[in-house]
């Protein structure tokens, strides 16, 4: 039987060795070696439909000059190959240096020194090829509960990640990284009418681990009640529109999190590197220590330590050790998402976020784990608190300005909330509101209990543009006031 | 040797060498995506990061029966190397195929012919673009990306199909910033791109955008959401459009139910008599050949006055669903995605928009649209950058950021009032993972209904 992951025959590579080829090329040089070998693996209607195996493999060479850090990717990892990548990015950048942004120092690529590693219980070689693509057929069958599901997709991501990072002040650190991402949806179709529905959102299911995430019986029976729901929405009444109370749970708080909280705090938007493409801020340098950014019941953190979540790691990728740091505490801003680089350019404190998607883009100041910390509200008393509101699960829609303040979310399923209680199912719900005034009115905060970890394999950013992985977690939280609203023309 | 050839010579050997090694039953379509690009982040015209990126992906899309798996990897460069690697794939292909069902929407590979367009231009001159854009942006605080090298896309099957493109050009996409009598800050958004760079028409392209900034500076008005007229500018008109290529245009996409063109297909829905849309390849902004070399018409009409001739179908939608393909290319989910759309023109003059607009908004770019609802083509977004209230065919002031919620069934259809005369290239800026190719050409809309929230 052939075990799931697959192993070519590449070029054996030392990054070690290989930092000696290159070592005389500027002031200081540092190494990043990358192999990703990324499984997408789909199967819709129980037949095939995404099957892809991709490798990725190669190294950044960066190098410090006249105060200028500048950069050169290539995936030809002979000794010719990365010196000539090395001699491009002196040469670029030594011109590059008489018009730089900043001064730069070594102090900002600490050595490093270490090894991270994803938590495995079951190694994924245990999981043979048979059995994977097994079980994705049956999710497939289990998702069409009746004729009316005319889409039934079971897709995963499996994907396996080494960084080597050494550098000639002595950095030397390995990360490797186990990473699973699973959608599961059912879309029902009936009289003109069409709804989807999903496990906590397409791809909002992402973890680190082993084998042992894929807990099959469990998944194949969230299967068919995925595949109900979506009959259910099929029947529903539209969401209603109206300012209202809004209880998010876990699986749309990621979303909000990631594009109110997340964004918004990056310390490289705040200093203007990003306003021809994703946008600026509308935090300012000033707002840290003083912005009310939201109710008192409001914590965020980064935080890259939760055994498992998806983006937990143990250096970013100057070599900084990565610690859980308080963004925003007791509703008052803190700390931004700033690299070393960001920290010295805006003079604010930052943490270890200067991450890049592979060995062909330059780091840049990313969300890594950006979590609401749990408070003391059972999910039952928020609702029972509700007269006249609403209750939203798993995100279907997005959309924000370039300062990070409008926004307007959708989300794939609704349940009404009448005098206290839970009622019945609507369709398309939609939120929409301004950043500030939202997380002002954040009024209970769910308990620890009660938190869902989840994430994304797709946070677009930067020029030239890299996607990264990031991981959110939060209990269920109730907003005050907040303008709701359904589909249709 | 340049990059080109170079990377010519690496496929040409691998191709050889791998369809040499296929059993019988076997089919092998590669595909190389190469480039050699500078790219430079630019921030208030000084450099924040330089980064050269040579990288050569090659895709292997493995056949046996009615079994398929794809396999992407990164090439060293060298061909034994190379050879090593993508056999030791091909190895694996043979047992995923071995073990996978059948898939309803594979087809096999037939040779589509040959095609060869090789396009060369002078290297751009880092020193001098740099000197450029210090001196000249001075005062502007100008941001942004530019991209710069040759560019490789490559098919070849097992059947002795066999595609070349390869080209050199750049673009420089920035963004100019000012704070404005309001205190606000305002900025434009321009793009110059080209085969070869010229200081010329860049200081040109540049003037047009300063005089720009300077309306921005005007102190900003107020607009109470609700529904007004605008005028969209072509770059406005493509944030729109690009909506087009998340499913409402793809065949696939509507037999999953996730097209929001579906009533149009199933209801009959019209949009204006004004609204023509085509793929057309003429305008040389990509390839002439799709992923699996499939040479598609050179023009596809897919709503033609307003009215759905056809969504765009790939060969594996053809085959899977018992339509006729138009040569669209598929993504790995199975779905079509235009890749060279073009706008009809209308009557409109550009010059004579704002007048008969009167009194609205002069819209110059759009930000984040999403889908709000799909069944009903309703797109959420926001104004970005150049944006105006017109009173009496006049700019008045620039505008605070404004979010709308508009259907394309309406701002397309029966709100849709006018198309200007004159459509421009909107090249494609797209830099995930490798530059894109492509673009679209497209006109100013003038709209009778546009509808904002927030």
């Amino acid at each position: 039987m052939q075990p799931l992951p697959i192993r070519p025959q590449t070029l054996a590579f030392d990054p070690v060795n290989a930092l000696k080829w290159v070592r005389g090329t500027a002031d200081w040089v540092g190494l990043r070696f990358v192999q990703e070998a990324q499984q997408s693996r789909g199967i819709r209607n129980q037949k095939p439909e995404t099957q892809n195996y991709a490798l990725e493999r190669g190294v950044q060479i960066e190098v410090l000059i006249d105060g200028h850090l500048g950069y050169a990717s290539t995936s030809d990892l002979t000794e010719a190959g990365l010196k000539r990548a090395a001699t491009r990015a002196a040469q670029l950048s030594k011109k590059a240096a008489a018009s730089k942004v900043f001064t730069f120092t070594p102090d900002l690529r600490p050595q490093a020194v270490g090894k991270y590693m994803s938590p495995v219980v079951q190694s994924p070689d245990e999981l043979t090829l048979q059995e994977f693509i097994s079980f994705l057929i049956e999710a497939s069958r289990r998702l069409k509960v009746s004729d009316d599901i005319v889409n039934a997709a079971a897709d995963v991501m499996f994907t396996e990640t080494h960084q080597h990072v050494v550098s000639t002040s002595g950095t030397d650190f390995a990360q490797d990284f186990l990473l699973w991402t699973t959608n599961f949806t059912a879309t029902a179709q009936r009289g003109g009418e069409t709804q989807r529905r999903s496990l906590n959102g397409p791809v909002a299911r992402c973890v680190q681990g082993g084998a042992e995430i894929l807990d099959r019986e469990f998944l194949l029976r969230e299967c068919e009640t995925v595949g109900r729901q979506a009959l259910e929405l099929l029947a529903a009444e539209n969401c209603p529109t109206g300012k209202m109370d809004l209880i998010l749970a876990p699986d749309q708080m990621l979303l909000q999190i990631h594009e109110s909280i997340g964004h918004p705090l990056e310390l490289d938007r705040i200093l203007g590197d990003e306003r021809n493409y994703a946008g600026w801020s509308f935090v300012k340098p000033a707002d840290f220590g003083s912005l009310k950014y939201g109710s008192s019941i409001m914590n965020v953190t980064f935080d890259p330590s939760p055994k498992g979540e998806f983006a937990s790691y143990g250096f970013d990728d100057c070599g900084n050790p990565a610690r859980r740091e308080y963004l925003i505490e007791n509703g008052i801003l803190v700390r931004g998402l700033g690299s070393l680089e960001s920290q010295k350019r805006s003079g604010l404190p930052g943490v270890a976020n200067f991450r890049s998607s592979s060995w062909n883009r330059a780091p840049i100041d990313r969300m890594a784990n950006i979590n609401l910390e749990p408070g003391e509200t059972p999910l039952e008393d928020m609702i029972s608190s509700v007269k006249d509101g609403v209750y939203m699960e798993a995100n279907s829609s997005w959309s924000i300005d370039d300062y990070r303040n409008k926004f307007q979310f959708g989300c794939e399923y609704g349940r009404r909330i009448q005098d206290g209680k839970l009622t019945h199912v609507v369709k398309n719900p939609n939120y929409r509101g301004v950043t500030v005034p939202f997380w002002r009115g954040l009024q209970a905060v769910g308990r620890a209990q009660e938190v869902g970890q989840f994430g994304s394999p797709y946070c677009g950013k930067g020029e030239p543009s890299q996607v990264i992985r990031v991981g959110h977690s939060s209990p269920p939280c109730l907003f005050s006031q907040v303008e709701v609203f359904g589909g249709g023309q | 040797m340049t990059f080109s050839t170079d990377s010519k010579a690496l496929f040409n050997g691998l191709k050889s060498r791998l369809f040499n090694e296929l059993r019988s039953g076997e089919e092998l379509n590669l595909n190389l995506n190469a480039e050699d690009t500078l790219f430079v982040r630019l921030n208030n015209a000084r450099v924040r990061q330089n980064t050269q990126v040579e990288q050569r992906r090659l895709e292997m899309i493995f056949q046996q029966g009615q079994r398929r798996f794809t396999l992407q990897t990164d090439l060293t460069g060298h061909l034994e190397s190379d050879t090593d690697l993508c056999r030791s794939l091909l190895e694996r292909a043979r047992i995923e195929t071995a073990t996978l069902p059948e898939d309803p929407g594979v087809t096999p590979f037939v040779n589509r012919g040959t095609s060869q367009n090789i396009e060369d231009a002078r290297e751009l001159n880092f020193d001098e673009v740099i000197t450029t854009l210090q001196k000249s942006g001075e005062g502007t605080d100008l941001t942004g990306l530019l991209a710069s090298g040759p560019q490789v896309r490559a098919n070849a099957n097992s059947k002795g199909q066999d595609h070349w493109f390869s080209t050199r050009s750049f673009f420089l996409d920035y963004s100019l910033f000012t704070v404005n009598e309001s205190k606000e800050n305002k900025a434009v958004k321009s793009t110059y791109a080209d085969k070869e760079w010229s200081t010329e028409q860049f200081l040109n392209n540049l003037t047009f955008a300063k005089n720009q900034l300077a309306l921005l500076k005007r102190p900003s008005r107020d607009f109470k959401p609700g529904d007004t007229r605008v005028y969209l500018a072509p770059s406005a008109v493509n944030e729109l459009i690009q909506m087009m290529g998340w499913g409402a245009l793809s065949y696939a996409s509507y037999k999953k139910g996730q097209s929001a063109f579906a009533k149009m297909v199933d209801q009959g829905a019209k949009l204006s008599p004004l609204f023509t849309l085509r793929e057309n390849f003429d305008l040389g902004l990509t390839t002439p050949f799709n992923s699996l070399g499939e040479v598609p018409p050179r023009q596809v009409n897919l709503i033609q006055a307003g009215e759905l001739k056809q969504l765009l179908v790939s060969s594996r939608s053809a085959h899977q669903y018992g339509v006729e393909s138009n040569g669209a290319d598929s993504n790995s989910w199975g779905e079509e995605a235009p890749r060279s759309l073009e706008l009809m023109p209308g009557k409109l003059a550009a010059k004579d928009a704002l007048k008969q607009l009167k009194n609205g908004l002069y819209l110059s770019n759009l930000h984040y649209c999403n889908w709000s609802d799909v069944q009903t083509a309703r797109v959420t977004g926001m104004t970005r950058y150049a944006c105006f209230l017109v009173e009496n065919g006049e700019i008045v002031a620039p505008i605070k950021d404004l979010r709308f919620d508009v259907s394309l069934l309406n701002i397309f259809g029966s709100e849709l009032e006018a198309v200007t005369s004159e459509s421009h290239i909107q090249p494609e800026t797209d830099t995930y993972s490798q530059r894109s190719l492509g673009g679209k050409k497209l006109p100013g809309l003038l709209i009778n209904k546009f509808t904002f929230t927030l």
